[in-house]
C-alpha cells in the first residue's frame, strides 16, 4: 500500500516544488560559486585531515631558545613560530579540525532541534503551535553571540560545552524556516489522502513530510554551519575556548594576547584568521548556490 | 485597526521584557553554573562568611523569593555591585554605553547606506560581472570574524604603516581644547567603526540584493517596463520601495548581530564601551556586570524589534488598510 501512495506521488506531482529532486546537488556543482565552494571545501578536508600525514612534525617542538620564539616563515617552519616557539603550521592543520568539529556538532545539534520543533509545530498547527513559536520567537530575539558569551562563561569552555552551547542557541531560525514549509504541506491533498489511508501522525510526518522539507533543511544547515564556526571563533577569540584544544579562535587569541601583532607577527595572526575565512566562505558559496538552485527566480531572469 | 496592532504589539514587547528579565534571573541566579551558588558553594570561606554570603546575595530566602526580590531590585534600577570595579553596576553601564552607542550608530548609519546601495547595484544587473564581483566581495566580508578584519586593519593601519590609533577612544594626556578632543576621538573611531561596517554592509547588500531580485521578476515590474519607465526609475523608485519590506525586518536582526560584533571589535581596540566591558567581565568572572550588560544588549534588541514592527506597518500598505 505504501507504494500505492508513493507511486500516487510521483505521478501527481504534489511534491513541493523543493521536493527531492536527485538534481539539486548537481545543480549545485553547475553553478560556478556552487562549484568554486565545492571544490574550497574538498581542498580544505585533505589540508586538514591528510595533512598532519603528508607532513609529518617532529612532536610540538617548544622553542629552546629566544631565536626560535615567534619566528618569521623559514624552510623548516613553513608559516613561522607562535610566542612558545611551536610551529605554525602544525596548530593551523590540527586547530582545524576542532575548529570544523565543533562547527558540525552545534550545527547538528540545531538542526535535529529546529527541524524537529518546526515540524511538530507546523504539522499539528494549533496550541501546540502557538506555545512552540512563542518560545522559538523568544529565543529569536535574544542576541546570540551574547548569550552564547554568557553561556560559555557560566558552563565551561570544554569544546563539548561549546558545542552544546552554539547548537542550542542557533535553532529558532531553523524551526521558523521548517515551520511554514511543513504548514503549507500539511493542507496538500496528498496528505489529507494518505491520513484517510489510515496513515498515523509519524508516518506522515517522516515518510511525506520531512523528504520534502530535506532540501530546505540542507540549504539552512549550511548557513547555520557557517555560523557556528564563526560564533566558535568568537568565544575562544575572546578567551572562552578549550584552553587544551586549540583551535583556530585560539590561535588568534593567543596571538592577540602575547603582542604577536606589535612586533609585526602577520604569519602567526593571518594564517589561522585566513582559514577561517576560506572554511566559513566555502560553506556561504554552497549556501548561496543551494538558494539560488532552491529560489529559480533569484537568479534573474533578464 | 491601526490602533490593534500597536496594542497587540505593545502586549508582546511587555511580555517579552518581562520573559527576558526573568530568563535572565534563570541563568544567573538558579541554574547550578551560576555565579552565586558558586561563590557560596566554594571550599574557602568557614562557617560564619558562608552565613554571611549566603544572606548577602539573599540566599536564605525560597527562590520564589529570591525571585521577587530580583524583580524589585530590578523595577527600582539596581543591577548589582560590580565585584571588580566596586561600583553599582549601572554606574559602570553608565560609562561604557555612551561610547558602544556612537561606535554602533556611526557604523550602523553608513553601513545602511553602502549596504543597501551596493545590494541595489548587484540586482539590477542580477548575474553580471558587477553583480558576480558585489555578491563575492559581500559574502568575502560576511565570511570574517569580525574581531580578525579589524586585526587586519590593525597591521595596515597601526603596525606596518601608523597612520591610524588602533587603541582606546583618546590619545591620553593630550590637552588641546575641545574640538582638538572631538578630533582625535573621531581619529580613534576611525578603524573599528570600519571594521564593523565591512562586515555588516556586505550582510546589508546580500539582503538588499535578494530582496530585490525577488521583486525585480514582479508583473507590475514587467508593466512598468514596457510602459517605458526609465530603468533608473524602476530599480530606485519602483523595486527598491518594495524591497524595504524585507530590509526592514532584516534590520532587527541586525542589531542583535551588529552589538555581537561589538564585543569583538571593542575588545581588539580596546574601545571602552559595553562590549569591552563584557570581555573584562568575563575575563574577571565579575558576574554581575556581565549580568546587566547582556540584560542591556537583550533589551536593546528587543526594543528595536518593536520599532522595525511599528515601521512595517507603517510601509506596508497592506497591514496598514488591512
Amino acid at each position: 500500500m505504501n507504494d500505492d501512495v508513493l507511486r500516487v506521488e510521483g505521478r501527481e506531482g504534489e511534491t513541493a516544488p523543493s521536493s527531492n529532486r536527485p538534481g539539486v546537488w548537481r545543480e549545485v556543482w553547475r553553478d560556478t560559486m556552487g562549484r568554486v565552494g565545492i571544490l574550497t571545501l574538498l581542498g580544505i578536508l585533505v589540508t586538514i585531515f591528510l595533512g598532519p600525514v603528508i607532513f609529518p612534525f617532529d612532536g610540538q617542538s617548544f622553542g629552546a631558545s629566544a631565536t626560535s620564539i615567534l619566528q618569521a616563515p623559514t624552510g623548516s617552519h613553513w608559516m613561522g613560530t607562535t610566542e612558545l616557539g611551536q610551529d605554525v603550521f602544525r596548530q593551523f592543520l590540527l586547530g582545524g579540525r576542532i575548529s570544523l568539529y565543533v562547527g558540525v556538532s552545534a550545527t547538528v545539534i540545531a538542526m535535529v532541534l529546529g527541524a524537529g520543533l518546526g515540524l511538530v509545530s507546523g504539522y499539528y498547527a494549533g496550541w501546540r503551535d502557538t506555545v512552540l513559536m512563542r518560545i522559538t520567537d523568544f529565543f529569536l530575539v535574544l542576541p546570540t553571540l551574547p548569550l552564547i558569551i554568557v553561556l560559555a562563561a557560566l558552563f565551561g569552555q570544554s569544546i563539548l560545552i561549546t558545542s552544546l552551547v552554539i547548537g542550542l542557541t542557533s535553532w529558532p531560525q531553523t524551526a521558523r524556516i521548517i515551520r511554514s514549509q511543513v504548514l503549507s504541506l500539511r493542507e496538500r491533498p496528498l496528505v489529507m489522502r494518505v491520513r484517510s489511508l489510515g496513515a498515523g501522525d509519524w508516518r506522515i510526518m517522516s515518510r511525506h513530510i520531512l523528504p520534502n522539507v530535506t532540501p530546505l533543511i540542507f540549504a539552512n544547515l549550511v548557513l547555520v554551519l557557517s555560523g557556528s564556526i564563526l560564533a566558535q571563533a568568537a568565544l575562544a577569540f575572546l578567551g572562552l575556548g578549550d584552553p587544551v584544544q586549540v583551535s583556530w579562535g585560539t590561535m588568534l587569541h593567543n596571538a592577540f594576547n602575547s603582542g604577536a601583532m606589535s612586533s609585526g607577527a602577520w604569519w602567526y595572526t593571518l594564517t589561522p584568521g585566513v582559514g577561517i575565512v576560506i572554511m566559513v566562505l566555502a560553506f556561504s558559496l554552497i549556501g548561496h548556490a543551494l538558494d539560488r538552485v532552491m529560489n529559480p527566480l533569484r537568479r534573474g531572469a533578464r | 485597526m491601526n490602533a490593534r496592532y500597536f496594542v497587540r504589539k505593545l502586549s508582546t514587547l511587555v511580555v517579552t521584557l518581562f520573559l527576558t528579565v526573568s530568563f535572565n534571573f534563570l541563568l544567573f541566579h538558579v541554574l547550578p553554573g551560576s555565579p552565586v551558588q558558586l561563590l557560596a558553594r566554594s571550599g574557602h570561606y568557614d562557617a560564619a562568611a558562608k552565613a554571611s554570603l549566603t544572606k548577602l546575595f539573599g540566599l536564605n530566602h525560597g527562590l520564589l523569593t529570591q525571585y521577587f526580590i530580583y524583580l524589585k531590585n530590578m523595577v527600582q534600577g539596581d543591577l548589582g555591585f560590580s565585584y571588580t570595579y566596586r561600583k553599582p553596576v549601572t554606574t559602570v553601564l553608565g560609562a561604557a554605553v555612551g561610547n558602544t552607542v556612537l561606535l554602533v550608530g556611526t557604523a550602523t548609519a553608513i553601513t545602511v547606506f553602502i549596504g543597501i546601495w551596493l545590494g541595489v547595484k548587484a540586482a539590477s544587473r542580477a548575474n553580471s560581472l558587477t553583480d558576480t564581483a558585489i555578491t563575492v566581495t559581500s559574502l568575502t566580508l560576511w565570511s570574517m570574524p569580525d574581531f580578525f578584519t579589524g586585526m587586519i586593519l590593525i597591521f595596515a593601519a597601526g603596525v606596518w604603516t601608523h597612520v591610524l590609533p588602533i587603541s582606546g577612544i583618546e590619545t591620553p594626556g593630550l590637552t588641546v581644547g575641545w574640538l582638538g578632543h572631538l578630533l582625535d576621538i573621531a581619529k580613534h573611531l576611525i578603524l573599528p567603526a570600519l571594521t564593523l561596517m565591512l562586515v555588516n554592509a556586505a550582510e546589508f547588500s546580500l539582503i538588499t540584493r535578494n530582496a530585490m531580485v525577488d521583486v525585480m521578476v514582479d508583473d507590475y515590474m514587467v508593466t512598468a517596463r514596457a510602459k517605458g519607465v526609465a530603468k533608473k526609475v524602476i530599480v530606485w523608485h519602483h523595486a527598491l520601495r518594495n524591497a524595504l519590506l524585507p530590509i526592514v525586518t532584516a534590520t532587527a536582526l541586525y542589531v542583535g548581530m551588529v552589538l555581537g560584533g561589538a564585543i569583538q571589535v571593542e575588545t581588539v581596540f580596546s574601545w571602552p564601551g559595553m562590549g569591552l566591558l563584557i570581555y573584562n567581565s568575563v575575563e574577571q568572572r565579575d558576574y554581575p556586570v556581565l549580568e546587566g550588560c547582556f540584560l542591556l544588549f537583550a533589551i536593546a534588541v528587543i526594543a528595536t524589534n518593536f520599532i522595525s514592527d511599528i515601521l512595517y506597518q507603517v510601509l506596508d500598505a497592506r497591514v496598514r488598510n488591512n
